[in-house]
């Protein structure tokens, strides 16, 4: 009996190993959106490239894209920009929000780290930021042909985020068939889109 | 060129403490002396390597080589150069990598200090040391390296250390707290040498007294200064939120406190030695613990890391590797326990065992508070936070009946104390106390107020009751100045450190029951009044940093109609981007602190001010201080010297009387 307690500390650390095992599958920081499988809200706001001629939901591509949201002052947003590159380069359309930012800044940061986006509007107070329900940038989400929101991921996108994440949604979306998305949705190994 | 051999060093690193882990280990198995001795020169190897790979790093970070991605990423081409040196620990790669070379100096430190102990003792000490090592070089080479290149296409500019840690607080922060963590594995290295070995004698608690002490000493200051460096730095004036990350590093000065009471049992009288293990065990693995929830992200924190479920699983991996396998050896080799009780209740072991029924409770509270997201999250019942009222429920009673105790228990002998003689000596401390208690809240306020009645009688309990017992202690002393040379060294640091736990209790419950906040808007020339202090705003200037531009307010304060002097808060905003932060302008002195932090601009010259006044809030970090000092002096006792040239004698399990 003596020598079975000494065994308690140890299974109370198993415990607390399972508990821990099971929190790293959880984030915390993964507040389901509102406005999944919801349209994109509608605004009327300026582009980085023409400050003077707002644009509306019109503009915003006829086919899957992703809807960044990124800005001068975020260090993560800068290291997730040469990603966002490649990813334009192999043809991903990618819609940029400049979220509570300075224009100029913001334009001189997109010719010196190049310009992945197909536009940027400029939603300087935010409003947007708050329709989309942003909690702090960079956040990205993902819009099927139709106009609504698919996925959505809060921090930078890399090559895990995307390949494990946003991408078999994406790749879905593009062939367009329920089934490819509910395959995509149903894949263990995607997480989930929230 | 440069980054490339610290890299190599670091892969050299983990390839010497991997020999270290095994060769001594075997050597103490097969009482192979040269084998066991290797782990001597093991250590300093690895101690030398880490060295040239924290050497390259700070390299790289005086030179702005912002081709390596972790400098790119926490400096900043015009960061003053102090800052550029202390950025190496402002990220997660850098400061891991400040945590193994901590981890290697102990580990050197134990090699130098140690060899009169045992050799096949402390080759088994160097090999657990070893192991643990090698956990952390795997980690920082698979999953932190600070190495790693931006190529080819680096950029020309560096996204600058956080504000918040361009500081001489934060600084000094991190290190101290990690020679705290870091020096809790010696004593874990030697609980697990003692349970491979058998010999579980009352030497082996001798041994690692001192080091837990040392580490005891530099986790209280990291604590303080940690809070410290909250309190003037975020700006709002508060010094404890008990935020996962506060926990983290709290959690294991809590159970550290418990080792250091209960290791002195185990010296003095040879009980409690299963638990001491166990203590021993378990403040190492709050320590990893600490590591794992403020690096993987499973809890949201201020304190915001860089956060990687990569890395977690990597910790949690090791966590159950190193602390399931220690528990799983405690589980089989512990000595099973006795239940024939060897103490009175009236004795300094049953106090002591009082003090870690408490500390123990109050652990397991603080622990609780802090997962519990956790376990909500993971058992579906939604998502919560923790916040200060439960802490604080749980908290300032516990820690009070562990003043009280503390007073109580300091005047009893070892295993037995006369009632009649243990009444006599609380007589006048606690007399003395209640009329203290009595007294202050008329004295300070001019009216009463229970609360602060109440802490004042705790606080002054500890400290008469502590002074009381040197005073009876040094009673044979012919005259009063002879009285000091009467006692040793670590009974004097146990008297600072208690006298600092005092002093520590009386800030914090004073500043909460007396302090005053104010948030106004202030014209030019506008003056507002906090008690007998009054201040007047007079505008704003613009002032430039080194690397930011700042408003500054100019605020005079006076007291009572003499000026003290004219405050001037900031607001800075970095040339690097990133939110506006908030520089607080602070008068300290030893009573109070007079703290101004500028607001917003609300238009027309107008300002949002915030105005405290807070009463005893530097005792706060005063009685760490004392706590950390008291730990020196405690460890600077001849006896852990003379223990020392005296060990090889002594190494037989047999001197159980020492």
């Amino acid at each position: 009996m003596g020598r079975l307690k000494l065994f308690l500390p140890l299974f109370i650390f198993g415990m607390l190993a399972l508990l821990f095992w099971r929190g790293l599958s959880l984030d915390p920081r993964d507040m389901p959106s509102a406005l999944l499988n919801k349209p994109v809200p509608s605004f009327t706001l300026p582009t980085l490239a023409d400050p003077d001629k707002p644009v509306g939901n019109e503009a915003l591509p006829g086919e899957p894209y992703l809807l960044n949201v990124w800005a001068t002052w975020c260090p993560t947003c800068k290291a997730e920009h040469a990603y966002l590159n490649s990813l334009a380069e192999q043809g991903v359309k990618i819609v940029g929000i400049n979220y509570k930012d300075e224009t100029v800044k913001a334009q001189r940061w997109l010719q010196e780290l190049d310009d992945p986006y197909v536009f940027s509007v400029i939603d300087a107070e935010g409003r947007l930021g708050i329709d989309l329900g942003v909690f702090g940038a960079p956040e990205t989400y993902l819009v099927d042909r139709s106009g609504v929101i698919r996925c959505k991921h809060i921090g930078d996108v890399n090559d895990r985020v995307w390949t494990q994440k946003l991408a078999p949604v994406y790749e879905a979306l593009v062939a367009g068939t329920l089934e490819a998305l509910n395959n995509a949705a149903s894949n263990p190994a995607v997480q989930h889109c929230r | 060129m440069i980054p490339e051999i610290g890299q190599f060093a670091l892969i050299l690193g983990l390839l010497l403490s991997l020999v270290m882990a095994v060769v001594p280990m075997v050597g103490a198995a097969r009482s192979d002396i040269a084998m066991m001795r290797s782990g001597h020169s093991l250590a300093y190897g690895v101690l030398v390597l880490t060295i040239i790979a924290y050497a390259c790093l700070t390299i790289a970070f005086v030179q702005s080589d912002f081709s390596v991605a972790y400098v790119a990423q926490n400096s900043n081409s015009v960061l003053p150069v102090q800052y550029k040196v202390a950025a190496v620990w402002g990220g997660h790669e850098g400061s891991m990598l400040l945590w193994v070379l901590m981890m290697c100096g102990w580990t050197a430190a134990v090699a130098r200090f140690s060899r009169a102990l045992p050799p096949a003792l402390i080759a088994r000490v160097l090999s657990v040391l070893g192991m643990i090592l090698v956990g952390l070089f795997l980690f920082m080479l698979f999953t932190s390296n600070p190495f790693d290149r931006i190529l080819p296409f680096s950029p020309t500019e560096g996204s600058d250390l956080n504000p918040l840690l361009q500081d001489p607080g934060m600084i000094f922060h991190p290190p101290l707290l990690y020679m705290g963590y870091v020096g809790f594995s010696v004593a874990f290295a030697f609980s697990i040498a003692a349970l491979i070995g058998g010999h579980l004698d009352s030497s082996w608690a001798r041994w690692t007294r001192p080091w837990t002490i040392v580490a005891w000493a530099f986790l209280s200051l990291g604590i303080a200064l940690g809070s410290w460096w909250a309190y003037y730095e975020l700006g709002w004036g508060g010094w404890w939120f008990w935020d996962p990350v506060e926990n983290a590093s709290f959690m294991p000065w809590l159970a550290g406190t418990a080792l250091i009471h209960s290791l002195a049992v185990t010296e003095k009288r040879g009980l409690f030695k299963s638990w001491t293990i166990l203590l021993a065990i378990f403040t190492f693995a709050l320590s990893l613990l600490g590591t794992f929830l403020v690096r993987s992200g499973v809890l949201v924190s201020v304190h915001a890391f860089a956060t990687d479920p990569a890395r977690g699983s990597f910790i949690l991996g090791f966590l159950v590797l190193v602390v399931g396998g220690s528990l799983l050896l405690y589980a089989l080799r512990a000595p099973a326990v006795h239940n024939r009780v060897l103490f009175s209740w009236l004795s300094r072991e049953a106090f002591l065992l009082w003090n870690n029924v408490v500390l123990v409770i109050v652990l397991a509270v603080v622990l609780l508070g802090t997962l519990y997201p956790l376990i909500a999250d993971a058992l579906n019942l939604g998502r919560v936070s923790v916040g200060p009222p439960y802490f604080n429920f749980f908290f300032v009673p516990l820690m009070g009946v562990l003043c009280v105790l503390l007073g109580l228990g300091i005047s009893a002998n070892w295993k037995k104390t006369p009632k009649d003689r243990l009444l006599k000596l609380w007589l006048k401390p606690q007399v003395l106390a209640l009329v203290v208690a009595l007294a202050f809240p008329f004295l300070f306020d001019g009216q009463f107020d229970w609360k602060a009645a109440l802490a004042v009688y705790v606080a002054s309990w500890v400290l008469f009751a502590s002074l009381a017992d040197w005073y009876t202690k040094t009673g044979n002393a012919r005259t009063f100045g002879g009285r000091f040379g009467k006692v040793r060294a670590s009974y004097y640091g146990m008297l600072l450190a208690h006298i600092g736990l005092a002093i520590t209790a009386a800030g914090v419950t004073l500043n909460t029951i007396y302090s005053v906040e104010r948030d106004v808007r202030m014209l030019p020339g506008d003056v507002q009044a906090i008690g007998h202090y009054e201040f007047r705003f007079d505008g704003v200037e613009r002032v430039r940093g080194p690397n930011y531009m700042a408003v500054e307010g100019r605020v005079l304060v006076s007291h009572g109609g003499s000026e003290i002097g004219v405050l001037k808060p900031q607001k800075r905003n970095y040339f690097s981007g990133g939110n506006t932060m908030t520089e607080a302008a602070i008068d300290t002195d030893l009573f109070r602190d007079v703290f101004i932090a500028l607001g917003d601009n609300m238009g027309k010259g107008a300002w949002s001010v915030r105005l405290q006044y807070k009463p005893f809030v530097v005792w706060i970090w005063l009685g760490a201080l004392f706590m950390g000092i008291g730990g020196g002096v405690a460890v600077a006792d001849k006896r852990y010297r003379r223990a020392r040239a005296k060990a090889p004698v002594q190494a037989a399990p047999v001197l159980q009387s020492a």
